[in-house]
């Protein structure tokens, strides 16, 4: 029988006597050989942010490009298309490799998973270190294509020049095939440095293998003694979920992209009819890879807005476990239906139809969670801090985009939309307003934990609402436009489509700022922010159980492990925070 | 101002849905109708979930002293009935998705056969007897089947108006097949007296290169009894000569600007990825293996047809053959433009047609 | 309730202060190794599922081009591969006896059986070389230098090094059982019988050369990269029926092995596509022994640190050795798969 009266508080340590992960040891050094999954977190969002921003770019000038027909950054024409398929190809390129797919769990996975379960670490940590430095491997790479386009746009006769001293390939122009590499373009035809970027990207693939090594041993293995895998956070299922595709899927196109260098340099004919190949072969290998990835991206993402859903409506989530079986359901279908990218590649009517009834299978879980997502909100107690309107913006986009995938899905409509804006907009809807908004919403919910500081709610709100416009004004309407024709991917196009361009371009700079403001906020915070307490939000899993910032090795002893979507030990107190109280045995538990 | 011009965009675009083009295809209706019904299934569930959300969100947000209610945390109830009705909704949609895409490539018997042959970056369409035409034209009211194919990368025929697409794969054939109708009055007037025809757009659907998006072509519907007409007429060139509806070196023009020539050959100096054709005619050059060669009629006539023979130093042996794809007529029309490119030809005015040369001034 | 406590403190006393290869994020030495184990796991189904990518691919072109690779795998000799199936076997059972050997601390015969292990590696790559060099001599290597590419880097010498390459297959088969006897080619109505090949056997490029030329007699005009097209639905109610323009459709004629002993496929009677694809057969084939030897190479690595460090492994800790067993078995297996579908094609 416990001695504390109701009224008592259980204090957690704000101010852990070692100091944080931040102040732990001083110099560049200690950054960049730490071992410490925090820290490796950090770096990640610093690279990680830093390719979304040039992603974004690239984004920018091919939007500005086409709100025209007329070319609009060289007169010539020949150049002028050069310049813009480069432009699709980079951001596609970059976005992929080295944005969207290690975001959400390089970043906030490597963060948060070992401290939800209550861990002093991942069970690998230095190879958590190897996986950051082959992302850092894989975009010198890319880098260099990047560096190798400006350079030969500038000084186009450099690179004959250098053939004489056999260094041309030291000028790698940049890269024109787009992010899918199709061949025999890519493998043939482009003169764009296809070699090295399928190098950086395969390298960036170790990356996420790692990682996903990483995550899946320590969920398995550190978890503490009383959490089974049903008193996990759901996120920890999302992260799960997403290492099984990383370590299943992953290796596939590693072996597409050697193939393809191979094919490229030595002329191994394994893809190019010319040569003896089959181009079909090629694109089966590469969605077989890419259509998981796609899972990957969305997967931790909803893992976020689990968390997000449940601490800012202070209800336990609706449906845990078939949110958490989901989550693995998705993982695992999602290697099945790669055959949607290629309905019109002239694969058997058989092949098709498998195609399409298991794609449809798919969404299912999706749907699933989404049902169960806007139940948790039923009689909750919302509040509206800038994660939650994330979430909810995610909810809206992801139901949306998710249900444009029925068009998709179902062949013969498929033929009519495949390629054009469509698909644009479809993946868009899925990627940027699903899953960048998840990685916002998580950035907005765990900063405090990450850097003891709140953020400013009403210009995070406010860029909120400005990204929400901006996107839905930038992709809403290529709906339509791909729905009328207008294809993907190309530099120009018919005098008659020039007002869906018009708008689209218009929403990119306007999400554009809304991007700018929302992640200067994140930036403001760090440098002008209030201090926050260990619990800002009263969330229930163990992340919340330690200092905001945590300590270098996150608990000085295990904390007590509890259903982490009951928040009814927690009370908010004037400050916003909220601090944990005794169990009273007269009060009843909120039902689970 | 923006919804005015939207307005007036779809009108152009689009059809009787506004967001979809005129269907000119018989598989088309089957296609938009399941478009439609897919549209308003997202629209319902949008708005519902939607509407559910901000609903809570409303209902149920924060006020100072509030607390959130004892609900329960799940219901397998609930849980089934939104699994098992969004599985048969699927389902449904697959089924008519797949009964509309077999109607699409079971094809009819006794149609019509076209090849489609997409290159960087162009398209020739090959009807059945011989003729290549760069734009495609169809009887209406008649099935017909178009074989594709590709000269290098992937191609793809997206004729947006049949709601039709098919890549082009190189090394190997794909096929679709359609049957057109007329989206207004085939019987209606036309200005200039000429056959009533409709056209849509062709376009490329898969990238390919710089000059993707300028791969562009026309699907133009015939009446059927006008179809052979114009098939007669556009083959036979050599009468569209004599009739002096073209000339030859018109025709030489458009056997470049048409059959991939421009591609890799430029006409104002330019380096491309074959000579220019400028000043070309007429003068002398090395070929890969140190032969000197003149560019006359006869080597002209070898690099159309056998283009590996020989090849111009600071060259690469990438030109393909047009054996069998351009006829003598197009041949001579092309040495006739090349000519005319040429200030080393002095041979006289190819383009005379139905003069005589002016005799040179009497010496004084 | 509180689980067991992870403060490990560092300056420990007593009998179980922290051991010092147990890292300070794990519990227990034993929570240590079953991490390592599961992590090695799923870093080697990485490693099959890239193989298995590679074994598709394999399976595509043999199931779709069957005659290409019962002609060409005549190239490869199968005692060498056998030798080196042997070497691999050997070497893995050293290395598990190695893990055995760190399991009980009998450092001593851990570093000899490394030491062995890592000799099998050798042997194996050096009869890699071997074999990877006889093919380089004949103009046998992947892509743009192998004879049968269609652009082959040195066009002035196209013909010699093809011919040279033809001889040298020829040589491979004399050598074997089923030698010299003239192929049944399968006749195709447009093409001569026999074409190809001399009644002796002894096939030439320039008669592959011409019997590819009949077949092409009917063609048109080639692709822009000289590639004949084939309907792949040619002798079925649905090819595409061609015009004088394109190619006719012409059959695969294919000498169909009657029995187990039948004649080897012969160049003359694959048509110029066909032909094409011999290389990707050796495109193939040096990708995936290739992307092996390389994996060879890394683990042969892996042994010889293990080597250099066998004085830390005990009964307590010899995680490491049994990882590095691991990695080793998945070359091994590997192996064992590959060298049946590439140097046992009947």
């Amino acid at each position: 029988m416990s001695a504390i009266t109701p009224n008592q508080v259980i204090p957690v340590p704000q101010h852990p006597p070692g100091g944080n992960y931040l102040n732990h040891s001083r110099g560049i050094m200690s950054w960049l050989l730490t071992v410490d999954h925090k820290r490796i977190g950090i770096m990640y969002l610093i690279g990680v942010m830093a390719s979304f921003a040039l992603g974004g770019f690239f984004a920018v000038m091919l939007r500005t490009e086409l709100f025209a027909p007329a070319p609009l950054f060289f007169s010539d024409k020949t150049k002028a298309w050069d310049f813009y398929n480069q432009m699709f190809s980079l951001h596609g390129a970059v976005m992929v490799f080295l944005f969207i797919i290690p975001a959400v769990p390089a970043i906030l996975g490597n963060f948060v998973l070992p401290l939800q379960l209550g861990a002093k670490d991942v069970a690998f940590p230095r190879l958590n270190l190897m996986s950051f430095y082959c992302w850092i491997g894989g975009a010198i790479f890319f880098v260099f294509v990047l560096a190798g386009g400006i350079v030969n746009m500038m000084l186009p006769e450099l690179k004959g020049s250098l053939a004489q001293f056999g260094l041309a390939w030291l000028i790698q122009p940049g890269l024109d095939t787009g992010w899918t590499f199709y061949t025999p373009y890519s493998s043939s035809k482009s003169a764009s440095g296809v070699v090295p970027a399928t190098l950086g990207a395969f390298i960036l693939g170790f990356s996420s293998i790692l990682t996903a090594v990483n995550f899946m041993a320590t969920i398995h293995m550190l978890r503490p003694k009383n959490m089974g895998w049903f008193d996990m956070p759901l996120f920890l299922w999302a992260l799960y979920g997403t290492a099984l595709i990383q370590i299943l899927a992953t290796p596939v196109l590693a072996i597409t992209l050697l193939l393809l260098a191979a094919e490229r340099t030595l002329g191994v004919g394994i893809f190019d009819p010319a040569l003896g190949g089959d181009p079909v072969l090629f694109q089966h290998f590469f969605w077989f890879y890419s259509h998981p990835a796609v899972y990957i991206m969305i997967l931790p993402s909803m893992g976020i807005i689990s968390e997000v859903i449940a601490v800012h409506s202070r209800k336990h989530i609706f449906g845990y476990t078939f949110i958490a079986f989901s989550s693995v359901a998705i993982a695992l279908l999602g290697f099945l239906v790669w055959g949607h990218h290629m309905f019109v590649s002239g694969q058997s009517s058989l092949a098709n139809a498998v195609f399409s009834l298991l794609t449809f299978s798919v969404a299912i879980p999706s749907a699933i969670k989404v049902f169960n997502w806007v139940s948790t909100l039923y009689k909750g107690d919302v509040r509206l801090s800038t994660a939650m309107i994330y979430a909810l913006g995610f909810i809206v986009l992801f139901t949306f985009g998710g249900l444009t995938g029925l068009f998709l899905g179902a062949v013969a409509t498929d033929v009519h939309l495949t390629a054009t804006y469509f698909i644009v907009a479809h993946f868009h809807y899925v990627m940027v307003g699903s899953v960048l908004f998840a990685l916002l919403a998580g950035f907005y919910h765990w900063w405090p934990k990450m850097f003891g500081v709140q953020t400013n709610v009403m210009w995070g709100n406010i860029a909120a609402a400005v990204v929400f416009i901006g996107f839905n004004l930038t992709f809403f309407i290529q709906f339509i436009a791909g729905s009328l024709g207008m294809p993907r991917r190309y530099a120009t196009y018919p005098e008659k489509f020039t007002i869906f361009h018009e708008v689209s371009t218009i929403g990119a700079y306007v999400m554009a700022v809304g991007l700018i403001l929302a992640l200067g906020n994140l930036v403001h915070s760090l440098l002008r922010g209030t201090p926050a307490a260990a619990n800002p939000w009263g969330g229930n899993s163990l992340e919340w159980h330690c200092a905001s910032p945590p300590p270098h090795d996150n608990f000085a002893k295990t904390p007590e492990t509890s259903d982490p979507y009951d928040y009814h030990r927690w009370e908010e107190q004037a400050d916003g925070s909220w601090v944990q109280i005794p169990e009273d045995p007269q009060r009843s538990k909120t039902a689970h | 101002m923006i919804s005015a011009l939207l307005a007036q965009t779809t009108q152009q675009l689009g059809g009787p849905i506004p967001w979809l083009p005129p269907s000119a295809s018989t598989i088309a209706n089957e296609v938009d109708w399941l478009m439609e019904a897919i549209t308003w299934l997202t629209v319902f569930f949008t708005v519902l979930i939607l509407g559910l959300m901000v609903y809570f969100v409303i209902k149920y947000r924060h006020t100072p002293g509030r607390k959130p209610e004892a609900t329960v945390g799940h219901s397998t109830v609930l849980e089934l009935t939104w699994t098992i009705i969004p599985t048969i909704i699927v389902v449904v949609i697959f089924f008519y998705g797949f009964r509309g895409y077999l109607n699409m490539i079971v094809v009819p018997p006794n149609t019509y056969e076209i090849t489609a042959k997409g290159y960087m970056w162009g398209w020739a369409f090959t009807y059945p007897n011989g003729h290549t035409s760069p734009n495609l034209h169809v009887p209406a009211g008649v099935p017909v089947r178009i074989v594709l194919t590709s000269d290098d990368v992937i191609h793809a025929l997206y004729i947006p108006a049949l709601r039709l697409q098919k890549m082009n794969m190189p090394g190997r054939y794909n096929r679709i097949w359609f049957e057109t109708k007329f989206v207004g009055d085939p019987l209606t007037p036309t200005a200039d007296g000429k056959p009533y025809t409709e056209q849509h757009m062709i376009y490329c659907n898969m990238y390919c290169g710089t000059k993707h998006s300028e791969m562009l072509a026309q699907l133009i519907v015939h009446r059927p009894e006008d179809f052979l007409k114009w098939l007669e007429e556009d083959s036979d060139v050599g009468k569209q000569i004599r009739d002096g509806k073209i000339t030859p070196l018109q025709h030489g023009m458009n056997i470049y600007g048409q059959r991939g020539c421009a591609q890799c050959h430029s006409i104002d100096g330019t380096k491309g990825t074959g000579p220019t054709w400028k000043d070309a005619f007429g003068h002398e050059g090395v070929f890969t293996t140190g032969e000197k060669y003149l560019q006359d009629e006869n080597y002209i006539r070898e690099s159309i047809l056998y283009p590996d023979k020989h090849v111009v130093a600071g060259y690469g042996n990438v030109m393909p053959s047009y054996r069998g794809q351009l006829k003598d007529v197009d041949i001579d029309a092309v040495i006739v433009y090349m000519k005319s490119l040429s200030k080393y030809w002095t041979g006289g005015d190819p383009t005379l047609g139905f003069k005589l040369p002016e005799p040179p001034a009497a010496p004084k | 309730m509180a689980t067991a406590t992870a403060d490990q403190g560092h300056a420990g006393t007593g009998e179980h202060a922290h051991p010092p290869h147990l890292a300070h994020h794990f519990d227990s030495p034993e929570q240590q190794y079953q991490s390592g184990k599961l992590g090695m796991w799923a870093f080697l189904a990485t490693e099959l599922l890239m193989f298995g990518g590679l074994f598709c691919a394999y399976a595509v072109y043999r199931a779709n081009h069957p005659e290409v690779f019962l002609y060409s795998h005549h190239y490869l000799d199968a005692t060498w591969g056998g030798i080196n199936t042997a070497v691999l076997i050997a070497s893995s059972f050293t290395m598990a006896w190695g893990v055995r050997a760190a399991q009980l601390g009998q450092t001593g015969l851990l570093k000899v059986l490394m030491a062995l292990t890592f000799l099998g590696g050798v042997g194996f790559m050096v009869i890699k070389g071997i074999e990877y060099q006889s093919k380089w001599k004949h103009h046998i290597f992947p892509g743009f230098y192998n004879a049968y590419n269609p652009s082959y880097f040195d066009k002035a010498n196209k013909d010699a090094a093809l011919q040279d390459a033809i001889d040298y297959r020829q040589s491979h088969i004399s050598g074997h059982s089923a030698a010299g006897l003239p192929a049944e080619a399968v006749k195709d109505g447009a093409v001569d019988g026999g074409a190809g090949q001399g009644q002796t056997g002894k096939a030439t490029v320039a008669a592959a050369q011409a019997a590819a030329a009949t077949r092409d007699q009917l063609a048109g005009p080639t692709t822009r990269r000289g590639t004949m097209l084939v309907d792949p639905n040619a002798g079925t109610g649905d090819e595409a029926k061609m015009l004088p323009t394109f190619v006719q459709p012409v059959g695969l004629a294919v000498a169909q092995p009657k029995t187990s002993h039948a004649p080897p496929v012969e160049l003359g009677d694959m048509n110029a596509l066909s032909q094409s694809r011999i290389n990707t057969f050796f495109g193939v084939y040096f990708v995936m022994t290739g992307l092996h030897g390389i994996h060879v190479i890394v683990g042969m690595g892996i042994i010889a640190w293990l080597f250099l460090t066998a004085g830390r492994y005990s009964p307590e800790y010899f995680t490491p050795v049994d990882l590095g067993g691991l990695y080793w078995h998945l070359v091994d297996l590997i192996w064992i798969f590959l060298f049946p579908l590439l140097y046992l094609i009947h």
